[in-house]
């Protein structure tokens, strides 16, 4: 398409339509298949699915196995590690759901090729750590792909979907979505009869700590475009815990991981003179955190705010002593391993700055924040449990169904259910497609027609900024400044600065208070209006357009809740000046928002938390 | 800048193109060769240099903390990776990893299993389980455990 015109609808027909083909959305197809044979099962993903999404390079660990054929783990372990890592707010039920089920999926994975380290005497999993196994992963995204592209009817590739569509009849039914081929410039709509979006958190809502040419060596990848809020949030969908961002402590610059090292290779981390800060500091935040601060294994923010105080106490840099581990070269591979297979970029850093791990220690730095559900954070929709484990505020339909009939979620989608990462959102997709097959059989007599009004109205909006920056271009001379429209890229560092700035960034050292995050609201919702006018170059850039829109929906449900929250309950992911200390008394429990599009408005409430055991 | 490709051994195939997550492989249509159209919306993660069959795409760290003088290269086959690390100041490095232990394109898909029952529709029990947890019973909590799960 030269000039980037579409040329009327591509319609794609399916009975479940499974939006992004990551981790989550390859267990969902896989899954669906399994229940309903007969159905038309159709994955949209932005990319590739052989390489997309945060396991695009592969992993060198499995982050969530219980290993309960060996009687290492059972699942009530799981919800009290997680009760614990998340300072008190999870979705127990769905906690508990994923870790019964993880090991099963595990099995599979290593049935179907993925390389599995094994104690050679033993025959079991070499442990990392409690939860995770060590594997030879640079493959592992290709192999999942293989599973569902087996199972699906048709996978569409290289389609960002953008929206959501409503039922004809009830408007706040799902009945399918929208989409740009980003190849051909094609409006594509899937007429769908349930759907799970599985299209991951986000990087890019606050400023990165690169900003030259590595603004995209993010720790969350820089496609990670809060696509599974920005679907779900305008379409009216209940969020919770979207304030619950994740901050990790990672090498810097390259951002390689830490978990093989502190876990496996057992480095320690020290302060520029020498001294392990964890234990020296382990007083103060007793008076800070009360209980919080001695629980085993110490909750991730809390070890982001001892090193934070660290840093801010002129001690640092923060170094990782790398030098005291390596002594035989099996243990040098591994360390290599470990970032070739994840973050190569780690591996580059290194090459270039010509560091001998052996010889010297390397710096750690805590990254910008991150948006996402699967990991030691759990922002998302608000979901149905499991029958057996949800208590009765839970429940109301379907296993992972949201607030929303025939929509359902998995992967960083969800919210509540922390500590799934690659294996656990494996599941949680095979846990929805399960759920969302038997909403279909339920439902076989209501045809869901997706609105004709609504699929004509957004073919106008996909495109517009493309039109939009035709006219505005055609103003100027060959430069990129136009006073009428607002570049992808100018609209994400704008969204970016505010959020860095106003919202708990890396630049205030993740601090913020009312009066800031009023600010930041401003200047987000001003922004979204301005999305009104965003201007595409080219397809590229019209997919980056939609990209920043999803962001931003992202962005103001962050602040939102920030802003709701009167406490601070994470310290090392964000800190409430105006109300600095954790409130268990009022605020445990989560908080939640609606956001409604005929009035424009957002309704924020808070749900309790029950703990099921 | 991440990516960036050698204008002699690109032959135009577009597989870099169809793969890399980020949509910023493209080709330049004057030279009919792939070149990184967003090199700030890179991630290093070298799908595009795996996927290349001319091996023409190298990465350079990223210009605004890697120092120059660096290349990290790798040979993908079937069942194994190898990895070569050539630092600044000239150590080399080389590692051989498996990728995988089965035939591509060897997994069964799930609807080669029979199907379920209604029992099992009804149930908790998600496709080959229990048999692929390697437990006897799907864990419940033990508020259920009297009345049993399935
Ligand atoms: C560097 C790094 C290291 C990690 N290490 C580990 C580890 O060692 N062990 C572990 O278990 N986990 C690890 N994780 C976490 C794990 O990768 C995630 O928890 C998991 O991938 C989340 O699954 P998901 O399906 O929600 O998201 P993803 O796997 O990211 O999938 C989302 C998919 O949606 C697609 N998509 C997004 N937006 C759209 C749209 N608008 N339209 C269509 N498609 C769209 C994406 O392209 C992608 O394919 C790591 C992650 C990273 C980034
Ligand atoms: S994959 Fe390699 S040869 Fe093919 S277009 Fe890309 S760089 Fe050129
Ligand atoms: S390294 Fe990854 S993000 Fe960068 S161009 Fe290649 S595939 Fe795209």
């Amino acid at each position: 398409m030269e000039d980037g015109r579409p040329s009327g609808p591509r319609f794609v027909d399916a009975d479940l339509l499974i939006v992004g083909g990551g981790l989550a959305g390859c267990g969902a197809a896989y899954e669906s298949r399994y229940w309903g044979r007969d159905l038309r099962i159709v994955v949209a993903e932005k990319a590739a699915i052989e390489r997309s999404g945060a396991v695009a390079q592969g992993l060198s660990a499995i982050n969530c196995y219980l290993g309960m054929r060996w009687g290492e783990n059972q699942p009530e372990d799981f919800v009290r590690y997680v009760r614990n890592d998340v300072m008190g707010l999870s979705r127990e039920d769905l906690v508990y759901d994923v870790a019964r089920h993880v090991d099963s999926t595990v099995h599979l994975f290593e049935e179907w090729g993925l390389p599995i380290f094994k104690d050679p005497t033993t025959g079991r999993y070499v442990r990392e750590g409690r939860w995770q196994v060590m594997i030879h992963g640079e493959s592992y995204k290709p192999i999942v792909a293989e599973a569902a592209r087996k199972a699906a009817t048709e996978v569409v590739e290289h389609v960002i979907v953008t929206h959501l569509l409503p039922d004809a009849r009830d408007t706040h039914r799902v009945a399918g979505a929208v989409g740009i081929d980003v190849r051909d410039g094609r409006y594509v709509v899937f007429r769908a009869k349930a759907v799970i979006v599985a299209a991951a958190g986000a990087s890019h809502i606050f400023r990165p700590r690169s900003a030259g040419e590595g603004y995209g060596r993010t720790w969350y990848p820089p496609w990670a475009s809060g696509s599974a809020y920005g679907l779900m949030i305008p379409f009216g969908t209940e969020m919770i815990q979207m304030e619950n961002r994740l901050v990790v402590t990672r090498f810097k610059d390259g951002y390689g991981p830490v978990g093989a090292w502190f876990l496996l290779l057992k480095a320690v981390a020290t302060n520029a003179r020498g001294e392990e800060f964890e234990k020296t500091r382990l007083p103060e935040l007793r008076q800070r955190v009360g209980a919080y601060a001695d629980v085993k294994p110490m909750p991730t923010c809390l070890r982001n705010h001892l090193m934070l105080q660290e840093i801010r106490d002129g001690h640092g840099p923060i170094l990782i002593h790398t030098e005291r581990v390596l002594d035989t070269p099996e243990k040098e591979a591994l360390g290599w391993e470990d970032f070739l297979n994840m973050t190569v970029g780690q591996a580059v850093t290194w090459a270039a700055q010509g560091v001998d791990p052996r010889k010297s220690p390397s710096e750690l730095i805590l990254s910008e924040p991150y948006v996402m559900g699967s990991h030691a954070v759990c922002a998302g929709a608000w979901a149905s449990g499991p029958a057996d484990l949800a208590p009765p505020e839970y429940r109301w339909g379907y296993n992972r169904m949201t607030t929303i009939p025939g929509l359902f979620g998995a992967g960083d989608a969800i919210g509540g259910s922390a500590h799934k990462f690659s294996s656990g959102s494996f599941t949680e997709g095979r846990l929805a497609a399960k759920g969302a097959v038997a909403f279909l059989r339920d439902q076989a007599d209501h045809l869901t027609v997706p609105d004709e009004n609504r699929i004509a109205e957004l073919q106008v909006e996909l495109f517009r900024p493309l039109e939009t920056f035709q006219h505005g271009h055609s103003k100027v001379t060959g430069g990129s400044v136009s006073p009428d429209y607002l570049q992808p890229l100018s609209g994400l560092q704008r969204l970016e600065k505010t959020m860095d700035e106003y919202a708990g960034g890396a630049s205030t050292d993740y601090m913020t208070n009312e009066t800031m995050l009023n600010r930041a609201l401003d200047n987000v919702t001003l922004l979204r209006a301005d999305l009104a006018r965003l201007g595409a170059a080219d397809l590229h850039e019209l997919q980056r357009s939609w990209e920043l829109v999803h962001r931003v929906w992202t962005a103001e449900a962050v602040v939102r809740h920030t802003l709701f929250r009167k406490e601070t309950r994470w310290p090392g992911y964000y800190y409430r000046s105006d109300y600095p200390v954790i409130d268990d008394t009022n605020w445990r429990c989560f908080v939640s928002s609606v956001y409604d599009r005929a009035t424009d408005r957002w309704t924020l409430s808070t749900r309790p938390y029950r703990a099921i055991m | 800048m991440p990516t960036f490709v050698l204008v002699d051994k690109c032959k135009g195939c577009m597989q870099c193109v169809q793969m890399c997550p980020s949509d910023i492989m493209h080709i330049d249509p004057s030279q009919g060769k792939a070149y990184n159209i967003e090199p700030s919306m890179c991630w290093e993660c070298f799908v595009c240099v795996k996927s290349c069959p001319e091996a023409a795409i190298d990465v350079r760290g990223y210009s605004d903390f890697a120092p120059l003088g660096h290349r990290v290269t790798q040979q993908r086959t079937a069942d194994h990776i190898e990895w070569k690390i050539e630092s600044r100041g000239g150590a080399v490095r080389e590692f051989v990893f498996p990728i995988r232990t089965t035939p591509w394109d060897s997994i069964p898909s799930p609807a080669a299993a029979p199907p379920p029952s209604a029992e099992m529709r009804q149930g908790e029990l998600l496709s080959f389980e229990p048999d692929y947890l390697a437990v006897e019973t799907l864990p419940t909590l033990p508020s259920n455990r009297s009345i049993g799960s399935s």
